[in-house]
Order: structure tokens, then sequence, then C-alpha cells
């Protein structure tokens, strides 16, 4: 699903925040990857959705080389892609329904197919009845769980998550992983980048670490 | 399990029935759009209407001066002087010639006791005229050209300068051109203030769609993110630049209304004084229509270039 191969990324006028990273992530596989706050978790996912390019080396996602992709081939390279990242949260002047559908309205779908879609992704999550609500109303734990919905929506193969439980407790961080692991569990392949080893510990998983932009790749 | 998305958005007729339903979408929340933020909206269509009125007003001076002119001094007549000899009759018959060769034209013959008649009556020298042994004037036929433009006129002139039995052609031709001159002026200047008020209609609203995407630039990167293309982030603001353009030219059309409303009256009277029925001509329907068309245009090709900015500053 994913494959990176010798994989350096250097920012404009700053050090490598990957250097000859390889390693691949099978379909269907889930993995974890871990590392301290700088050690390139988010440069290793933005290359996966070409929101940076590498400086070396290739990185494959579904087969396909997206270091020599066109600007304009990367948006149905993301429509495969489900995300989950930090910065990019819920639009809090839309409701529940309206974030979650954003992706489908994108792809292109029916009105009809869009509900159906929508009420399923959010039941999924345990949202069925917050729909018509604003993100704003909702917790932090169920904010994170609308952006899930909005990732899997469009039954992506491959989903991301860049520190989905940053500022979850522990309970509720549990509760976030279990529900990545039953989407893994009906064949999506999940790669998360997260800082809690306790949690990574628990859950059992295979493990990707990165330090420094180097790859140290454990269990 | 992808393929199985992908099916349903694959098919040409879905596509292109899902981009309508994006467009209906859009367009609804645009005009929901402006309804919430309507002082913005208002303002921005005064500023538009008032930059696109003052071409439209010196381009309705122009073309009441010109059908002002038309209509007081009379269209340009070629007066033809028929040799002395030329009967009547064969006057008669060389007028129809001619406006048998220009069917849309006025061709009058004239005899000579008419145009004493008309001497007389005109000039006040009635009694010496009538000492006269014999009538001194000639038959003559006057043209009134469809085609005024001076070139043509000349042209006119000269032809029937050749004719057999004709004398002498006369004709006032230099108020004709120096009425050219000033209209092509006048036009020049539209097309000029035309222009440099089309550059600062683009700069409005571009501004304004810059200050609108610049309060959506977190949804931006949302959609980009879940893989919108740049026309699926652009058009919302295509619709808002053509609800500006469209609203400027709005604007800019009930002030022309409002103006001719108010100005009528006084013209009539004018006019009236002159013993001339003259009203003033408003803007007809092509020219209304090329309004709206061009300051919708204005407003699309504005919010494009504002977009593109955007998209090609987060895409670096
Ligand atoms: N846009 C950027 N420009 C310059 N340097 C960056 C940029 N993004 C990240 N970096 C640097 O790259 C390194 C890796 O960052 P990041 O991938 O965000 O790490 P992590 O997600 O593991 O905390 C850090 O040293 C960071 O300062
Ligand atoms: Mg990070």
């Amino acid at each position: 699903m994913i494959r990176f191969d010798q994989v350096s990324k250097r920012y404009p006028g700053g050090k490598d925040a990957l250097s000859r990273v390889s390693f691949e992530l099978a379909d269907g596989e889930i993995a974890f990857l871990t590392g301290h706050s700088g050690a390139g978790k988010s440069t290793l996912m933005k290359l996966v959705i070409v929101m940076e390019r590498a400086s070396q080396g290739q990185v494959f996602v579904n087969g396909m080389n997206v270091n020599r992709v066109r600007s304009g081939q990367i948006p149905a390279i993301r429509r495969n892609i489900g995300v989950v990242f930090q910065n990019h949260q819920l639009l809090f002047d839309r409701t529940v329904f309206d974030n979650v559908s954003l992706p489908l309205l994108i792809a292109g779908f029916q009105h009809r197919e869009i509900g159906r879609r929508v009420r399923a992704a959010l039941s999924k999550v345990g949202l069925a009845d917050k729909e018509r609500v604003l993100p704003i109303t909702l917790s932090g734990g169920e904010q994170q769980r609308v952006g899930i919905a909005r990732a899997v929506v469009n039954r992506p193969a491959l989903l991301l998550a860049d520190e989905p439980t940053g500022n979850l407790d522990p309970a509720l961080s549990q509760e976030i992983m279990n529900l990545f692991d039953q989407f893994n569990q009906v064949g999506v392949s999940v790669l998360i980048a997260t800082h809690d080893l306790d949690l990574v510990a628990r859950m059992g998983k295979r493990q990707i670490v990165l330090h420094d932009g180097r790859l140290q790749e454990g269990v | 399990m992808t393929s199985g998305a992908r099916a349903a958005v694959t098919r040409p007729r879905d596509r292109f029935r899902a981009w309508m339903a994006n467009h209906r979408r859009v367009l609804g929340e645009t005009l929901v759009g402006f309804r919430r933020d309507w002082g913005t909206s208002l303002m921005t269509w005064l500023v538009l209407g008032i930059a696109l009125v003052l071409p439209l007003f010196l381009y309705l001076l122009l073309m009441n001066a010109a059908s002002i002119s038309g209509g007081f001094e009379g269209k340009p007549r070629i007066s033809l002087y028929l040799d002395s000899g030329y009967s009547a009759q064969s006057g008669k018959a060389l007028a129809q010639r001619l406006a048998d060769g220009n069917p849309a034209e006025l061709v009058v013959y004239i005899s000579p006791e008419e145009a004493l008649a008309e001497f007389q009556s005109r000039s006040g020298f009635g009694d010496v005229l009538n000492s006269l042994p014999s009538n001194p004037l000639p038959g003559l036929i006057e043209v009134t050209p469809s085609d005024i433009e001076p070139g043509a006129l000349r042209r006119r002139a000269s032809e029937y300068e050749s004719l057999p039995g004709v004398s002498m052609v006369v004709m006032d031709v230099a108020w004709i051109e120096r009425l050219f001159a000033l209209l092509s002026l006048g036009e020049r200047l539209v097309v000029a203030l035309s222009l440099v008020l089309a550059v600062g209609m683009l700069l409005v609203i571009g501004n304004t769609i810059r200050l609108a995407i610049e309060n959506r630039r977190a949804e931006i990167e949302v959609v980009k993110l879940v893989g919108g293309t740049d026309g699926f982030v652009r058009r919302p603001f295509l619709y808002m630049g053509l609800g500006y353009g469209l609203g400027g030219a709005l604007t800019a059309w009930l002030l022309v209304q409002i103006s001719l409303w108010f100005l009528r009256g006084p013209v009539e009277l004018l006019a009236q004084s002159y013993q001339n029925a003259y009203s003033l001509q408003g803007l007809g329907v092509i020219e209304t229509l090329g309004v709206f068309v061009a300051s919708g245009l204005l407003g699309i090709i504005g919010a494009a270039l504002a977009v593109n900015k955007h998209l090609r500053e987060m895409d670096s």
C-alpha cells in the first residue's frame, strides 16, 4: 500500500526531516509510526498524500510513484486516502453532517448516496444522533470521531492518522485506537503517528520508529 | 471496497449529474452568502455600479448627441444641379433611376418652377425674380444618403458628377466631418474609460474575493486535503465574482434609468422650444445585455485571478 525507497526530505533552509527512509506497509496492514517530537512523523505522512515531495528517493502509494505525479493528479490520489490530521480539523461553522459529507461532495456522489454513507460512517464512530449539531457543541473525543468519520466516509483503501489522540485522556484514546483497529479488520490499511508509547504497546501492532528522521524499525 | 466506491461516480452520465448538482448547490450557497453578508455585498455592488455608470453616461451622451445633430440639422443632402436644357420629364426619370439604385434613400426631383417658388418664399427677392423674363433656376435632384460617412459621401458625389445632364454637385461635408471627428473622439474616450474602469473593477472584485478566500482558508485546506480539485475550490468564488459583476451591472442599469427619468422632462421641454419632438435615448436591449455580460465576465475573471493566486501560494 505504501512503499518508501531511500526517501529523504529536506525543507528549504533546514536540516533533513527524513534521511534515507525505506519501509513498506502492506495492503490491509496496520502500523504505528512513533518517535520523538520533530522526528519526522508528520513529514512522512505529508509525503504520502503529496502535501510535500521527497527531496530524494521514491514514494509509492498503491503502486503509483507519487513523487512523479502532476499536481492535477493529486486530488485523485487523496480521494483514496482518508486522513485524520491534527491541524486540519473540522469546520466549525458547518454541521457534523456537512463536515463528514465533504469528501463525498468532492468525489461527486449523489444526494441520496451521500446521506446514506454519512449516516453509515457516523454510526460506525458512534455519533449517529449528532449529524445536525455543530462540532463546537461536541466533546474533544466526539470531535475526533467526527474527523474519523470524515476520513472513512469515502471508504478509502488507506487511512492515515497524525496524532489522533493528542489531547484525549487514556480511556478515550483507547476507544479511538480500537476504532482504527476495527477499520483495519475490514481491510483498510492504517498508519497512525503517535507518541503515546503506552497505548502502542497495549495495541500490540507493528511499530515503525523514527529518530531524527532515520528509521529504527522495531517489533 | 474502493472499486465499489468509485463505480458510483465514474459513469459519465452520473458524473455530469453530480457536476450539475454541485453547481446548483454552490449557486444556492452563494445566494445565501450574499444575503448573510448583505452589507459588504451592497457596498461592492455600489462601487462596481458607479464604476460602470461613468462610461455608460458618456456613451449615452454621445449617442444622443449623434442623434440630435442628425435630427436638427437634417441628414446631409447632396444636390445635383441639372443642365438648364434638361426637361422636367427626363429630370424625373433620372431621379427615379437614382432612387431605384438605392431604395433605402430619399430622392426628390425639384423642378425649376418649384425651385423658384421656394426661393421666392424664402429669400424675399420675389419681386426681383418676378421681373425677370424667364426662370434662371435649373431643376435639381436632392439625394439624402443613408451612409453619411464622409469618405462614402465624397465617392457618391464624384459618381454623380460624371452623370450626363448633371452640371454641378453640391454638398456640405465639412460639418459632418467635424461631427464624425468629435464622435470618434468620444468613442475612443468611452473605450479608454471603459478599459481603465474594467481594470478598476477587476481590482475591486479581486480584493473582495481575496477577503472571502481569507475567511474560508481553513475550509480550502480541508477541501484540498480530502481530494478537492482546484476547480472545486474555485467554483464558489467564481459564482461569487459572477454575483458581484451582475449586481454591479444591475446597479449601473438602475442608476442610468433613474438619471434618464430625471432628465427626460427637461430635455423634452427644451426640444419643444425648438419645435422638436426629441426624447432622450436610453440603453437598448443589446447594450443592456452587453453591460451585464461584460460585467459578469469581469467578475468571474477577477475571482479566478484571486483564487488562482491563493492556490499557487498554497502549493508552494
Ligand atoms: N514546513 C516546514 N519547513 C521547515 N521545516 C519543517 C517544516 N515542517 C517540519 N519541519 C522540520 O522537520 C522536522 C520534522 O518535523 P515533523 O515531520 O513535523 O516531525 P513530527 O511530526 O515527528 O513531530 C522538524 O525538525 C521540523 O522542525
Ligand atoms: Mg507531527
